[in-house]
């Protein structure tokens, strides 16, 4: 894997004559009708900061209504969404709304779209060695359709949902409350923006999984991937496995709201929990979709500032596709105390908890990685440790509610947000980031501050532990998820959380006053600006590589592997 | 592009075709959710949108043909074609496993709660079922039949036996379009109604996506058909017939399921209309 040296073992990679004929579409042609991987990797990039501000927006709407009890702001911010003097209960609808649009954009639209769309699109194709990706057009439709399915849901924000505007039904869309409590159109809006970025995630898996298995340059065998490569091969077998089966279930909803069928409606002898199997058996390969590649970012980082090859390259590579077979058959824990029976139960702990042995791979693994390395803390390394610790608790809170009796008293507590979020929030995101100042110089050609990346990094530390470390202590005395209001019991932590927030947004003032600094004053990147350490392919290029790269096959000695 | 390349890889020109494919499904989709609520122009801004993805369809798969006789697809590019349709009747797969997992959670745990259930599959509000022996069990036989016909006409392709190729393609379109009709009939006949219960929902939801791609599947024919008499298929290069022809088998194998799960399996012992 990445043991590769730098311009050794290739044959042609003498870029200087790409000048001449490196020639570009215009602006129009360049961005919305583009064939490039690389740009449409950039497409992802932005599409997820923007969708990131939005639902960073809708958090920071909650953690204000939340930073004290009672009601105070929603009544504000539905008139600011154009309810002219809203009631009570349509406040209260807007709760539900800003849950659901968080829960949906960070997921769908700001994780997914920047950490396989985008990095996946960007480093996948340079990684093995290939000038592109498998369907170049079709790797334009899927960003579209993440783009159209964007839309869609935001259209859903406009239009009359339950009690007021708006799809306020979660992100998991649970029937009955988005079938018969919610009649309107906002939810069928928020259904067809699952349908449409759905579809173009199927169709990006197709290509990744394509791209991978038959563009890997001579000498680049499966076993000498990039452990990037192989985390973005993994998700994308799950996203083909999973979303079709969302589909499913999100049509099965649509009938019932629409066309009179009782998939879920116990008066026809349906059944409300069908739907939420259906949705946990894509739900739960879903948080391991948003996961995996930021484990193959943070292998790739922790092998580059430890200049040393990842421990046990064999093992990461099989961990993650144990985590992704695994990943199919641990959906129920999402379900503990629908009245499943105790042996379902019984089955649904261990097969959770065996999730933990390949996890453990990865965490030890990448800590052998550092052992003895010759560590050096530029910025993506800081993140990638802040990660491993981050992504540490959340996994162990994760084992903790994995015990289905526990669960019975955890379930829909903030313990749990406070697991999720420390596994995504400050896992798959903080993964996020580190891939980012990792690569942005390589893609954009100018470097970023050193210095106001570290800073952004304390910052967000600081800030998204105070804002989600006391919520399993709120979690545990019994504050229920998903209310915009507590018993004056939580005010406590919740100030702490919400003060936390504060903290985090001027984290991530200090990461756009950082981009800014690099295009403006940035200096110019080399092609390997991160020196000896860093032994892919991307970094044979030069920063930004050229519109097509590797138009000569680059070829992968293997006696370069032999040290 | 570049003018350099040295490798069988297809680097493509831009293309305006999946921007405005997806805007159509965004048209298509504001229109079906203004179309299910009554709201104004629901109904013109979803045809819109389908004729805007239709025209997608149309255009985009005639430059895939297009760039075929330019040379484009080397051996690499059909392998990728191959993966990419092998990989796409995967996520079609599970699409159908969602909807099975629906009737066999309906058939093996029927709701005691609900009246019209009452506890037995077929549901107790359900007062006939299909006979499965009668018109499916035709319908089965058609379908297996029809793998035969192309079958034959990918064999005669190989062998650069144009005739028995059209005889075969054409056999199994005609084929298909009766398997279409038999089931418009069936449903039009049918002792049970659309929705209402878990039987009406997952029946008719599980066998018309079924249908759905056997239209899909049936045009993907006609397709190639027309591409025969234009003389487009080589007995070395024809990866457009395989694909059709790997579509038209998952939608029989498919029908089989259906056909053993929900005709017979799941309306034994009840009355037959």
């Amino acid at each position: 894997m990445a043991t590769i040296p730098a311009n050794e073992g290739f044959d042609a990679h003498d870029h200087a004559h790409d000048h001449d004929h490196d020639h570009k579409p215009a602006f129009f042609a360049r961005w919305f009708m583009s064939t490039n991987h690389k740009d449409i990797g950039t497409l992802y990039l932005i599409f997820a900061i923007f969708a990131g501000i939005i639902g960073g927006a809708v958090s920071g709407m909650m953690r204000a209504e939340l930073a004290q009890p009672g009601i105070q702001y929603l009544g504000y911010f539905a008139q600011l969404l154009g309810t002219a003097n809203p009631s009570f209960d349509e406040q209260l609808h807007l709760w539900n709304v800003l849950i659901t649009a968080h829960g949906l954009i960070m997921v769908f639209f700001m994780v997914m779209p920047a950490i396989i769309g985008g990095f996946g699109n960007w480093f996948v194709p340079i990684m093995i060695g290939a000038p592109d990706m498998a369907f170049p057009r079709m790797n334009n439709v899927s960003f579209w359709l993440t783009f159209v399915g964007f839309m869609s849901l935001m259209i859903s924000a406009f239009m009359p949902g339950g009690t007021g505007q708006g799809a306020g039904t979660g992100w998991t869309v649970y029937a009955p409350l988005s079938t018969s409590g919610s009649v309107g159109p906002a939810v069928d809006f928020a259904i067809f923006s699952l349908h449409l970025s759905g579809a173009g995630s199927i169709l990006g898996a197709i290509n990744f999984i394509t791209t991978i298995l038959n563009m890997r340059a001579p000498g680049m065998t499966l076993h000498k991937m990039p452990l990037f490569v192989w985390s973005v091969l993994v998700t994308a077998f799950l996203l083909l496995l999973a979303l079709p089966v969302l589909a499913a279930a999100i049509t099965m909803l649509l009938t019932d709201r629409n066309f009179g069928t009782t998939f879920f409606d116990p008066a026809g002898g349906g059944d409300p929990v069908l739907y939420q199997h259906l949705f946990w058996f894509f739900g739960h390969p879903e948080v391991y979709i948003m996961i995996l590649p930021g484990f193959g970012i943070i292998s790739q980082i922790i092998s580059t500032f430890s200049k040393k090859p990842v421990f046990g390259y064999l093992g990461m590579a099989y961990a993650m596709v144990a985590i992704g077979v695994v990943g199919f058959i641990v959906w129920a824990h999402h379900m503990y105390t629908t009245g499943l029976d105790v042996n379902t139960k019984m089955y649904f702990t261990a097969a959770t908890m065996v999730i933990a042995v390949p996890t453990g791979i990865k965490i030890f693994s990448w800590i052998a990685t550092m052992w003895g390395g010759s560590l050096e803390f530029k910025s993506p390394m800081i993140w990638a440790l802040g990660f491993i610790f981050l992504f540490t608790v959340g996994g162990v809170t994760g084992v903790v509610l994995a015990n289905g009796g526990v669960d019975d008293n955890l379930h829909d507590t903030y313990y749990v947000v406070a697991h999720f979020h420390y596994v995504l929030s400050l896992g798959a995101v903080t993964s996020l980031f580190a891939g980012f100042f990792y690569w942005f110089p390589k893609m954009s050609g100018r470097m970023h501050s050193e210095f106001l990346s570290h800073l952004q990094f304390v910052v967000f530390f600081i800030g998204v532990n105070l804002i989600f470390f006391p919520m399993h202590f709120l979690g545990v005395q019994g504050m229920p998820r998903r209310y915009p209001d507590y018993a004056v019991a939580y005010t406590y932590w919740n100030e702490i959380a919400s003060l936390g927030y504060v903290i985090m947004a001027g984290s991530m003032v200090i990461f756009f006053i950082n981009i800014a600094y690099a295009f403006l004053a940035g200096k110019k990147a080399e092609a390997n600006y991160w020196g000896e350490g860093a032994t892919t392919l991307e970094w044979t290029l030069s920063s930004p590589p050229p519109f097509h790269q590797f138009e000569t096959l680059p070829v992968i000695d293997d006696a370069a592997h032999a040290h | 592009m570049a003018g350099a390349k040295n490798h069988d890889y297809h680097i493509l020109p831009p293309d305006i075709w999946p921007f405005a494919g997806a805007m159509s499904a965004l048209t298509m989709a504001v229109g079906g959710v203004f179309w299910m609520h009554d709201m104004a122009g629901g109904t013109a801004i979803f045809w819109l949108g389908l004729l805007g993805v239709i025209v997608t369809f149309f255009s985009w798969f005639g430059k895939i043909i297009k760039e075929a006789h330019a040379g484009d697809h080397t051996p690499v590019v059909q392998l990728h074609q191959r993966y990419g349709m092998i990989l796409f009747i995967a996520s079609e797969v599970m699409f159908f496993v969602g909807w099975f997992w629906a009737f066999f959670d309906f058939s093996l745990f029927p709701s005691e709660l609900a009246e019209v259930v009452a506890g037995q599959w077929p549901p107790k509000a359900i007062e006939a079922v299909m006979d499965p022996f009668d018109l499916p069990l035709l319908n089965t036989l058609i379908l297996l039949c029809s793998g035969t016909t192309l079958t034959w006409a990918h064999h005669a392709l190989i062998h650069g036996d144009r005739d028995g190729l059209k005889k075969g393609l054409w056999a199994t379109i005609l084929l298909g379009a009766v398997f279409s009709a038999i089931q418009a009939y069936e449903y039009a006949a049918a002792p049970f109604a659309f929705g209402t219960n878990t039987f009406g929902s997952s029946f008719y939801m599980a066998t018309g996506f079924h249908g759905f791609h056997v239209i899909v599947g049936t045009i993907f024919l006609i397709v190639c058909l027309a591409r025969v008499y234009k003389g487009h298929f080589t007995p070395r290069q024809h990866f457009g017939f395989e694909a059709a022809a790997w579509y038209w088998h998952f939608v029989d194998v498919v029908w089989l399921f259906l056909f053993v799960a929900i005709y017979v399996w799941g309306s034994w012992g009840a009355p037959v209309h």
